[in-house]
């Protein structure tokens, strides 16, 4: 972050008063600019009630906390919560979701983008092209309760169209969301569905900014189709990629509650309890906030900690970094 | 004249080869994967319950009835749920743009002390939160449980939506215009209502859409926060309860199924939630992708 002196030169009233101005006070900018500081009021009130407020509600992870004591009566514990929550197997079963869910995620979301939107860019036919993008583009819009009740309505196991026209075509029905390892497979899929078609959107444009002489140069020495997509789109789109993989390893530790809430069910327990879930389940189930918060704290720094770490390498790999 | 015609069009077709061909089917295939289940539900819910639990539906109607949304309009808490998600929408998005602007002006000013700080107070948010049980505390504590209000003021402030509109000021906003209008006397106040944000329109209208379609969308505060007052249920918590939950138990009693089949009027309420997106869908997808274009440029 850069701490220079903000100097405006272009204000000619100011001008004057740029060498002056190291000694200014903070009522001559308040004067100055008042009117930026009064806008600046009501988002800087929402976000210190709203976002900075329950900051403070993390120290409950400290606590031995009593909803109807109150968080100034309950007692004080250290890091006895944080013990008790490592050694819990509900824990560890959780962290190794979260990470499962999303590595596999970033090997097929992420990947199936890229591959989508280097189809795409062979596409000749522009109303095609448009058509199929719009079509594409659509689950992206989707509430994830919806797309949870559309999988249901396909993949269900008494019901569902897959599985009747399985059924019909001679085949037994297959419990795409009601047991564990099918049920993680569907998830995987589901989520690649949603997000795939909305992810080439960057990598068209990254793509479409690719020097067309390279691609007439490859044409005259013989390059086929594939040639030219290896050989020349790949690695003039890799910043892209690059910068996006990384983005993503800092999320590895995030989570969607919404996902994979509207997408379990009673049947399929083993992969459903990510992190998220299980500080509602904790929290605002069961009422044991204290362990909930410090489930939370735990997700939130380490998540932190990849974030910033991810930052560092994009920029030492010489991208744009995230922050 | 025939062959002129050719010649003139010819250049405009690129040779279509095998490759072609087959990249434009998988691509085909691929997109069908998205409309069909829809066509599949909206089959359904158009469909004699018979054939529903015969398991004879597929993509087209049979018997077309629309008993379903008959008593999908019959009923009271259907409707009062897509109420509730119209009036906190039109709210939360109001109060977003409201908050976006109030925010992303004066942190586009080189001149503003402190902004570099500010704008990090700002962003700190993206990165790292209370999270869910300091936040439901806090909404506790201030009374707002079981309000609408509940769903419309925490998640009013979208820092990334902050940064999009920064630094789309920053960079479509001439300084010379902004110049001769401080020339002329014109204030903060007067060059942000005259000059900024007609000219950011479009943006606006951009971040307008993402504020209201990911209030539209969302279900998880409304789980969290609205538990006792059951009317104020958003239409997506609703639909939660309705059908994911409800295939829940119907999956389990899988071999009773009885006359009373509620395969059709789920369909039918999937349709009536998606309706809405459906409709706007095709005028509103332009403008995402033109706000996810901004927000992958940094500054």
């Amino acid at each position: 972050m850069k701490v220079k002196p903000e100097v405006n030169s272009k204000n000619d009233s100011a001008l004057i008063l740029v060498e002056s101005n190291r000694k200014k006070g903070i009522m001559h900018y308040m004067r100055r600019d008042w009117q930026l500081y009064c806008l600046l009021l009501i988002p800087l009130s929402f976000t210190l009630v709203f976002k900075y407020a329950p900051l403070s509600g993390l120290l409950i992870a400290f606590q031995d906390y009593n909803i109807i004591k109150g968080f100034w009566a309950s007692e004080w514990v250290g890091f006895e919560v944080f013990r008790e929550l490592f050694s819990k197997p509900a824990f560890a079963q959780a962290l190794r979701n979260t990470l499962l869910l999303n590595i596999l995620d970033l090997l097929f979301s992420f990947t199936a983008p890229i591959m989508l939107a280097l189809l795409l860019n062979e596409i000749k036919g522009n109303v095609f092209k448009r058509v199929n993008q719009t079509l594409l583009y659509l689950p992206h819009f989707l509430s994830w309760v919806i797309i949870g009740a559309l999988a249901y309505q396909l993949l269900g196991l008494g019901s569902g169209m897959l599985n009747n026209l399985i059924e019909q075509m001679g085949g037994t029905r297959i419990p795409f969301l009601q047991e564990d390892n099918h049920w993680l497979f569907s998830y995987i899929l589901i989520g690649v569905w949603q997000s795939m078609g909305w992810g080439t959107i960057i990598y068209l444009a990254a793509i479409s900014a690719v020097n067309p002489e390279l691609y007439e140069a490859a044409t005259v020495d013989g390059a086929g189709r594939w040639r030219k997509m290896w050989h020349i789109t790949l690695p003039c789109i890799r910043p892209t990629i690059v910068t996006l993989l990384i983005l993503n390893l800092g999320h590895i530790m995030g989570g969607s509650f919404e996902r994979v809430y509207a997408l379990q069910n009673m049947a399929t327990t083993e992969y459903t309890t990510i992190i998220p879930i299980l500080v509602y389940r904790w929290g605002l189930e069961s009422g044991d906030y204290s362990s909930a918060t410090a489930l939370g704290l735990f997700q939130a720094v380490i998540g932190l900690i990849l974030v910033v770490l991810a930052d560092r390498m994009a920029k030492r790999l010489g991208e744009d970094g995230i922050l | 004249m025939g062959r002129s015609v050719t010649n003139i069009n010819l250049p405009r077709y690129k040779k279509v080869n095998i490759g072609d061909i087959i990249i434009g089917i998988t691509i085909f295939l691929i997109s069908l994967t998205c409309l069909l289940p829809f066509v599949h539900v909206v089959a359904k819910s158009l469909s004699a319950d018979a054939y529903v639990i015969a398991n004879k539906v597929f993509l087209w109607p049979k018997e077309l009835t629309f008993d379903a949304y008959a008593k999908i309009f019959a009923d009271q808490s259907i409707l009062q749920s897509f109420y509730v998600t119209v009036i906190i929408t039109v709210l939360f998005t109001i109060l977003g743009m409201i908050i976006t602007v109030c925010a992303a002006y004066p942190l586009s000013r080189k001149q503003l002390k402190g902004r570099v700080a500010l704008t990090f107070l700002f962003m700190f948010t993206m990165y790292f939160t209370g999270g869910i049980i300091p936040e439901y505390l806090l909404i506790n504590q201030l009374g707002l449980l079981d309000t609408i209000w509940s769903l419309v003021l925490p998640g009013a402030f979208s820092a990334f939506n902050l940064l999009i509109l920064k630094t789309s000021i920053t960079s479509t906003v001439p300084v010379s215009l902004e110049e001769s209008a401080r020339m002329d006397g014109a204030g903060h106040f007067r060059i942000l209502w005259h000059i900024v944000l007609p000219i950011t329109k479009p943006i606006l209208a951009t971040l307008s859409l993402f504020y209201a379609v990911g209030r539209w969308n969302m279900y998880q505060d409304a789980l969290f926060y609205i538990t006792y007052n059951t009317e104020l249920r958003p239409l997506q918590l609703k639909l939660y309860y309705l059908v994911v939950q409800a295939t829940e138990s119907f999956q389990l009693e899988l071999t009773q199924v009885s006359t009373s089949n509620p395969e059709v009027l789920k369909a039918s309420i999937v349709v009536f939630a998606t309706l809405p997106i459906l409709c706007i869908y095709p005028f509103v997808q332009k403008y995402f992708v033109k706000g996810v274009m901004i927000g992958s440029i940094k500054e």
